[in-house]
C-alpha cells in the first residue's frame, strides 16, 4: 500500500483506484445487506490465537454498515483532495490514509474484543504520522496530546475487556453483551468504557485534544478525524457501553445528559469566539457530537418517564443519523477550509473577507454546508438534531430547551464566520487574487452536497437500514440484567 | 388534485434549480422567462384549485406524498392539505410573486446578479408554497426555515454592503430564536399527540383539556397554553412581533422587490397563517390567546409610532408593515382568525403595491431613498403616484378600499370581545389608525407633493419607470381597491373558512358582528360615520398641515419634545439592548469559557499539569539513579535494615 518513489500523479491515481474499489465493494455489501433482520451479516470467523480463544471475527449489522460506508466514501474524497501542500512524500501520505481506512473499517466490523482493541489502537498510528509529518507548526504538541489522550482512555477499555473475558470466558463481543453483571460491576465497566469513548467523541471535559489536533492536521487528516474517527466513540457506546452495562447506563444517564448539554451549550459559546476557522469547526464538531451522546442516553429518562421504549428508538436513531450527517458536514467544512488554505495559507478568519467576489461557486457550496451545519431542514444536519430534540422533550422540557439552543448558537457561530470570510467587500490582496474551485474540488464538494441533501430530504432509507438493529439493541437494554 | 398541486409546487422549484445551476449559460432573458413561466403557471393552477375548493367542486384534499422518515413508531410525512385557507394563501403567494417577478425584470435590469436573483425568488415561491400547503407540522417547519433561508440570502443579496450582510445575519438569528420556540412547540405536540399530522392532532385537540405541564418545580401551567405559546414564539419571529421584530426594518437592506414579496406580502404573514391554521389548538387556551392579543397590540401601537420619524422611504413602509401585522395578531388573539386572514389577504396586495411603488420612486431617483431629498414627484411619476395613492388609501382603511373592510372588522371584533383588556386594546388600535394615516400621508406628501428638494441633475433624468414596473403596480392596484368589498361577506360571515378554522362557541365574536352586517355597500356607507374613519381623516389633516402647510413645524416639535423624539429615533433601544446583552453577552461568555475554563483550567491545570507532574516526579526519581556504586550499596543496606526491622517486630 505504500507507493515508494513513484511519481506523485500516478501515486494519486493508484490510491484513488484502491479507495474507489473499496467503496464499490462496500456498496456491494449494502446491496446484499438484509435490512429486515438485526443479525450480524457477512460473518468471517477464523481462529487466531486459539489458546485464549481469540478469533479473527468480522461481521456487519445495521449500526456498523452505515459507518463502514461513511468511511469508504470519505476516504475517496480525502485522497482526491490531497493537494500541493502535502509536498513530495505524497505516496506515504496516501498510503497512511489507505491503512487508516482499512483499520477504521476493522474497528466497525470487528466482533472479537481483542481484534477490536487491536484495530482501535492501530488507528492511532497512521493518524499520528499524518498529523506529525504533514501537520502545521505546532504539530508535535498536538500529536503527543492526541496520542496520550486517546491511549490513556483506551487502556481502561482494555482492562474492561479483560474483565469481561474473565467473566464470560470468551472474547466474542456478542457473548460479552449478555454477560451477567451486578450493578457495581456494570458501573465500573461503564466508567472504564466511558473513558475510552468519551475521549473519542469527544465529550466535555476531555475534548481539548480535538481543536489542537484539527488545527495542526493537514486537510485530509482533519476530514478523516472529524468525519470518521469521532464516530468511534458513538459506535463504542452502541456496541459496548449500552448492551454490556444497561443498568449502569440507566443509573448514570443524568451525568451523561448533563455532559452532552454542556457540550452543546458551552462548546457552542466557545465556538462563537474562535478566530481560527479550523478551531471553530472543531468546536462545532464537539457541540454537534453532543447530540449523539444526548440521543443515546436521554432514552433512559424517556423510558422511565413514559414507560415506552418506542420513543427510545427515536433517540438512538437520531444519534446514528447525527453521526452520519456530521461525517458529511464536518468533512465538507474542513474541505472548504482546505480549499482556502491551499490558496492563501492561512486559517485565520481575519485574513479573509469578500471571498464570494472572486469565488462565487465556492461561496455557494460553503453556504450549503454552513446551513447544514446550522441544522437547516432539508439538509442532513437537521434530521438527527430534530429526532434527538423530539425525544429529549419527552424526558424534560429543560433538556430539550438547552439542546434546542443549538438552533441559535449553531447558526450564530457558523453564519458569523461565513459572513466574515465569504461576504463583504474584498479588503486584502490575499482574497482579490483567488481563483474559484477547480474541477477536482468541484467534484468533491458536489458529491458531499448531494449526500447532505439526499439525507436531508429523504432520510427514510438510511433509517430503514438500521431500524431492526437498533430495535434489537433497545429490546436488549430494556431488559435489566439485575434480578 | 395531487398532480395539480405537485405542478404548482414544482414549477418554481424547477425554475430555481435550473436558473441557479445554469444561469450563466441561459443568459438573462432566458432566465427571466423561465422564472416567470414557472410562477405564472403556479398562479393559474392555484386559481383553478381555489375555484374548485371554494365552489365545492372538489372536497378538501389531504394526502401524503412520501414518508420522510419513520422512527420510534412515528411516521413523518411530506404531503399536502388543500382547503379554503390554503387555496387562498396559494393564490395570494403566487399572484404577488408573479407580479414581483415581472417587476424585477425592470428593477434589477442593471444588476450583475440578475439570474441569481431570479433563482432566489423562485426558490422562495417554492418554499412558501410548501409552507402553506403542508399537511403536517414537520413540513411546516421545513417551509418555515426555508423561507427564512431565502430571506437571509436576499437581504444579503448585495453582499458587498456591510449593512446588508449585518442585516441578513441579524434577520436569520432573530428568526432562529423564534424557530427555537417553534421547534420545542412541535416537540410538545409530538409528545402529547404522538403524531405531527394536522388532521390527527386537530381531531384530538380535546386531549389537552385539563392536561398540565410543570415548567419549574411548583410552576404548573396548562399544557395547551405552553404549547400554544411555544408555537406562537415561532410566529413572533417570522411575523416580527415585539420583541422579535428587530430584524424587519433592517431587512430593507435587500432589493425592493423582495421587500414587497417577502417582507410585506407573504413570508412575514406566515406566523399569522400558522396560528389560524392551528385554531383548534389555540381555542384550547384562552390564556395563550390573551397573550397573543397583547403582543399584537404592542406591535401595532408602538411600531406604528416609529414610522413617524423615519426618513427612508422603505423604512416607513416597513414600520407600517409591522404595525399591520400587529393588527392581524390582535385579531388572532380575539379568536377572529378569519378576520386576521382576511386582513392578511388584502394587506398582501396593497402593501406589495406600496413597496413596489416605493421601488419605482427609488428607480426614478437613481437609488436615493431619503424622503428629504424628494418632493413634487407627482408630475414626473404619474402612474406611480396614483397607484401609491390607492395603496395608501387602502392602508389607512378609507371606506370602500380593501383595507377598510379588513381593518375595520378587526377593530370592531376587538370591541366585541368586551373584556377590560380588549377595551384598552380597542383604543390603542383606534389611535393606531390615526398614526397610520399620519405617517402614510406624510410619506405621500413628502415624496409626491410640495417643493422639489433635489438637484437639477436628478431632475433631468427623472421619468416614469418602464412598463415592466408600472404594469405590476396597476395589476396590484385593482385588487387593492376591490377585493375587500367582494370577499368581505363570504370570508368573514359566510362559511368560506368553515372547514379550516375552528372557533369555540363562546368565543365566536365574528358571528356577533355578522348579525349586524347588511352587505358590503352598507358597511361602506356606515364606514363614513365611525370612529376609525375620523381617526384616519384627522391623521391626513395633521399630515397635510405639518408637511405641506407648515413644513418647518415638525422640526420644531421634534426639538420641543426631544425626549420622545429620541426614544423613537432609538427605536425604544431594542437594538442597543440586544447587541449589548445578547450578542455581547454570548461572545463575552464564550470568551470566558474558552480562555478560563478550556485553556486555563482543563488544558493548563489538568492536561499539561499532569504532564508537568509526571515530569517533576521523573526528575526526582532520576536523582536516585545516580550511577554511583556506593549510592546503590547504601540503598541496598538501608533496605535490608528496614526489612529486618519490620521482620523482627
Amino acid at each position: 500500500m505504500v507507493f515508494r518513489g513513484s511519481r506523485s500523479d500516478s501515486v494519486k491515481a493508484e490510491a484513488l483506484i484502491f479507495s474507489i474499489v473499496t467503496f464499490i465493494l462496500s456498496l456491494v455489501l449494502l446491496y446484499n445487506f438484509d435490512s429486515s433482520t438485526a443479525e450480524m451479516q457477512f460473518i468471517e470467523r477464523v481462529s487466531w490465537i486459539p489458546v485464549f480463544g481469540i478469533e479473527y471475527f468480522l461481521g456487519l449489522d445495521g449500526i456498523s454498515l452505515p459507518l463502514v460506508l461513511l468511511t469508504t466514501f470519505i476516504t475517496i474524497l480525502v485522497i482526491l483532495a490531497a493537494g500541493k501542500s502535502i509536498g513530495d512524500r505524497l505516496g506515504f501520505y496516501l498510503g497512511a490514509f489507505l491503512i487508516l481506512e482499512g483499520v477504521m473499517v476493522g474497528v466497525f466490523a470487528a466482533l472479537d474484543a481483542v481484534l477490536f482493541y487491536v484495530f482501535w489502537e492501530a488507528m492511532l498510528i497512521p493518524m499520528f504520522l499524518i498529523i506529525g509529518i504533514w501537520g502545521g507548526s505546532n504539530r508535535v504538541y498536538a500529536t503527543i496530546k492526541f496520542f496520550l489522550y486517546t491511549l490513556l482512555g483506551s487502556l481502561l477499555m482494555l482492562v474492561a475487556l479483560l474483565y469481561l473475558y474473565y467473566v464470560t470466558g470468551t472474547f466474542a463481543i456478542e457473548s460479552m453483551q449478555s454477560a451477567p453483571l451486578n450493578l457495581l460491576e456494570q458501573q465500573l465497566l461503564f466508567l472504564a468504557f466511558l473513558m475510552a469513548f468519551a475521549v473519542k467523541v469527544p465529550m466535555w471535559p476531555v475534548h481539548t485534544w480535538l481543536p489542537d489536533a484539527h488545527v495542526e492536521a493537514p486537510t485530509g487528516g482533519s476530514v478523516i478525524l472529524a468525519a470518521v474517527m469521532l464516530k468511534m466513540g458513538g459506535y463504542g457506546f452502541l456496541r459496548f457501553s449500552l448492551p454490556v452495562a444497561p443498568d449502569a447506563a440507566a443509573s448514570l444517564d443524568s451525568l451523561m445528559i448533563a455532559l452532552s448539554l454542556v457540550a452543546v451549550v458551552y462548546i457552542g459559546l466557545v465556538a462563537l469566539v474562535q478566530e481560527d476557522m479550523k478551531k471553530l469547526i472543531a468546536y462545532s464538531s464537539i457541540s454537534h457530537m453532543g447530540f449523539v451522546t444526548l440521543g443515546l442516553f436521554v432514552v433512559f429518562t424517556v423510558a422511565a418517564e413514559t414507560g415506552d421504549w418506542n420513543d427510545a428508538t427515536m433517540g438512538v436513531e437520531g444519534a446514528m443519523v447525527q453521526m452520519i450527517s456530521h461525517g458529511f458536514i464536518s468533512g465538507a467544512l474542513f474541505l472548504c477550509v482546505g480549499v482556502l488554505y491551499e490558496r492563501v495559507h492561512s486559517r485565520q478568519i481575519k485574513d479573509y473577507g469578500g471571498v464570494a467576489n472572486p469565488m462565487p461557486v465556492f461561496a455557494a457550496f460553503m453556504m450549503l454546508f454552513a446551513m447544514a451545519n446550522a441544522g437547516l431542514p432539508g439538509t442532513s444536519g437537521f434530521v438527527g438534531e430534530f429526532l434527538v430534540i423530539m425525544t429529549a422533550f419527552k424526558a424534560s422540557f429543560w433538556v430539550a430547551f438547552l439542546a434546542g439552543t443549538t438552533l441559535i448558537l449553531g447558526a450564530a457561530y457558523t453564519l458569523w464566520m461565513y459572513k466574515r470570510v465569504i461576504f463583504g467587500a474584498v479588503l486584502n490582496d490575499n482574497v482579490s487574487s483567488l481563483c474559484d474551485v477547480n474541477k477536482t474540488e468541484t467534484i468533491i464538494l458536489s458529491t458531499l452536497a448531494v449526500a447532505v441533501l439526499v439525507v436531508g430530504i429523504w432520510p427514510a432509507p438510511l433509517l430503514e437500514l438500521m431500524q431492526p438493529t437498533i430495535q434489537n439493541l433497545i429490546e436488549h437494554i430494556a431488559n435489566s440484567k439485575l434480578r | 388534485m395531487l398532480i395539480l398541486c405537485s405542478v404548482i409546487v414544482l414549477g418554481p422549484l424547477f425554475a430555481a434549480i435550473l436558473i441557479g445551476l445554469a444561469g450563466k449559460i441561459l443568459g438573462r432573458k432566458c432566465s427571466h422567462w423561465i422564472a416567470n413561466i414557472g410562477v405564472a403557471l403556479s398562479f393559474f393552477l392555484s386559481t383553478v384549485v381555489l375555484y374548485q375548493i371554494a365552489t365545492g367542486a372538489e372536497p378538501a384534499f389531504n394526502e401524503n406524498i412520501y414518508t420522510w422518515l419513520e422512527a420510534g413508531g412515528v411516521s413523518f410525512h411530506i404531503g399536502f392539505l388543500i382547503d379554503t385557507l390554503t387555496a387562498l394563501m396559494m393564490v395570494v403567494v403566487t399572484f404577488v410573486s408573479w407580479m414581483v417577478h415581472i417587476y424585477t425584470i425592470g428593477y434589477m435590469s442593471e444588476d450583475s446578479g440578475y439570474q441569481r436573483f431570479f433563482s432566489y425568488i423562485s426558490l422562495f415561491t417554492f418554499s412558501m408554497l410548501m409552507l402553506v400547503m403542508s399537511n403536517n407540522f414537520l413540513q411546516l417547519f421545513f417551509g418555515w426555515e426555508a423561507v427564512g433561508l431565502v430571506s437571509y440570502l436576499l437581504i444579503g443579496f448585495w453582499f458587498k454592503k456591510e449593512s446588508a450582510i449585518y442585516a441578513n445575519l441579524k434577520a436569520f438569528l432573530v428568526n432562529r430564536v423564534g424557530d427555537f420556540g417553534f421547534l420545542l412547540g412541535i416537540a410538545g405536540i409530538l409528545m402529547y399527540f404522538g403524531s405531527l399530522d394536522y388532521a390527527t392532532v386537530f381531531e384530538m385537540s380535546g386531549l389537552l383539556e385539563g392536561e398540565t405541564f410543570s415548567i419549574l418545580p411548583g410552576l404548573v401551567w396548562e399544557s395547551a397554553t405552553v404549547l400554544c405559546i411555544l408555537l406562537f414564539i415561532g410566529a413572533m419571529g417570522k411575523s416580527a412581533q415585539v420583541p422579535l421584530h428587530v430584524w424587519l426594518p433592517d431587512s430593507m437592506e435587500g432589493p425592493t422587490p423582495i421587500s414587497a414579496l417577502i417582507h410585506a406580502a407573504t413570508m412575514v404573514t406566515a406566523g399569522i397563517f400558522m396560528v389560524a391554521r392551528m385554531s383548534p389548538l389555540y381555542e384550547m387556551s384562552p390564556t395563550a390567546l390573551e397573550f397573543i392579543m397583547v403582543i399584537g397590540a404592542l406591535t401595532a401601537f408602538f411600531m406604528g409610532l416609529l414610522g413617524l420619524v423615519q426618513n427612508d422611504i422603505k423604512r416607513v413602509v416597513a414600520y407600517s408593515t409591522l404595525s399591520q401585522l400587529g393588527y392581524m395578531t390582535v385579531a388572532l388573539g380575539a379568536s377572529a382568525y378569519a378576520a386576521a386572514i382576511f386582513h392578511l389577504f388584502t394587506h398582501a396586495f396593497f402593501k406589495a403595491l406600496l413597496f413596489l411603488g416605493a421601488g419605482s420612486v427609488i428607480i426614478g431617483m437613481h437609488h436615493v431613498q431619503d424622503m428629504r431629498h424628494m418632493g413634487g414627484l407627482k408630475k414626473f411619476l404619474p402612474v406611480t403616484y396614483w397607484t401609491c395613492l390607492i395603496g395608501t388609501l387602502a392602508l389607512i382603511g378609507f371606506p370602500g378600499f380593501s383595507g377598510f373592510y379588513s381593518k375595520d372588522m378587526i377593530i370592531e371584533v376587538v370591541y366585541a370581545v368586551g373584556t377590560p383588556l380588549s377595551g384598552i386594546i380597542y383604543w390603542a388600535l383606534l389611535f393606531g389608525v390615526f398614526v397610520t394615516a399620519l405617517y402614510s400621508f406624510r410619506l405621500l406628501f413628502l415624496v409626491f407633493h410640495g417643493e422639489e428638494r433635489f438637484n437639477e441633475e436628478t431632475r433631468s433624468h427623472l421619468s416614469e419607470s418602464p412598463y415592466v414596473v408600472t404594469i405590476p403596480l396597476m395589476a396590484l392596484a385593482v385588487p387593492s381597491v376591490l377585493i375587500g368589498a367582494i370577499f368581505v361577506e363570504s370570508a368573514l360571515f359566510g362559511d368560506f373558512f368553515n372547514e379550516s378554522i375552528r372557533v369555540g362557541e363562546d368565543r365566536n365574536y365574528l358571528d356577533l358582528l355578522g348579525e349586524n352586517f347588511q352587505g358590503s355597500l352598507a358597511m361602506m356607507t356606515h364606514g363614513f360615520v365611525t370612529l376609525p374613519f375620523w381617526a384616519a381623516i384627522s391623521g391626513i389633516i395633521v399630515a397635510w398641515y405639518l408637511y405641506l402647510k407648515a413644513p418647518n413645524l415638525p422640526s420644531t416639535i421634534a426639538s420641543n419634545f426631544s425626549i420622545i423624539h429620541n426614544v423613537l429615533n432609538q427605536k425604544y433601544g431594542f437594538d442597543r439592548f440586544n447587541s449589548w446583552f445578547f450578542s455581547g453577552g454570548a461572545r463575552g461568555l464564550g470568551g470566558l469559557l474558552w480562555k478560563r475554563a478550556d485553556i486555563f483550567f482543563i488544558d493548563g491545570v489538568l492536561v499539561n499539569g499532569s504532564a508537568k507532574l509526571t515530569e517533576a516526579a521523573a526528575f526526582m526519581v532520576r536523582k536516585v539513579q545516580s550511577g554511583y556504586l556506593y549510592h546503590y550499596a547504601f540503598g541496598l543496606i538501608a533496605g535490608l535494615l528496614i526489612f529486618l526491622l519490620i521482620f523482627v517486630y
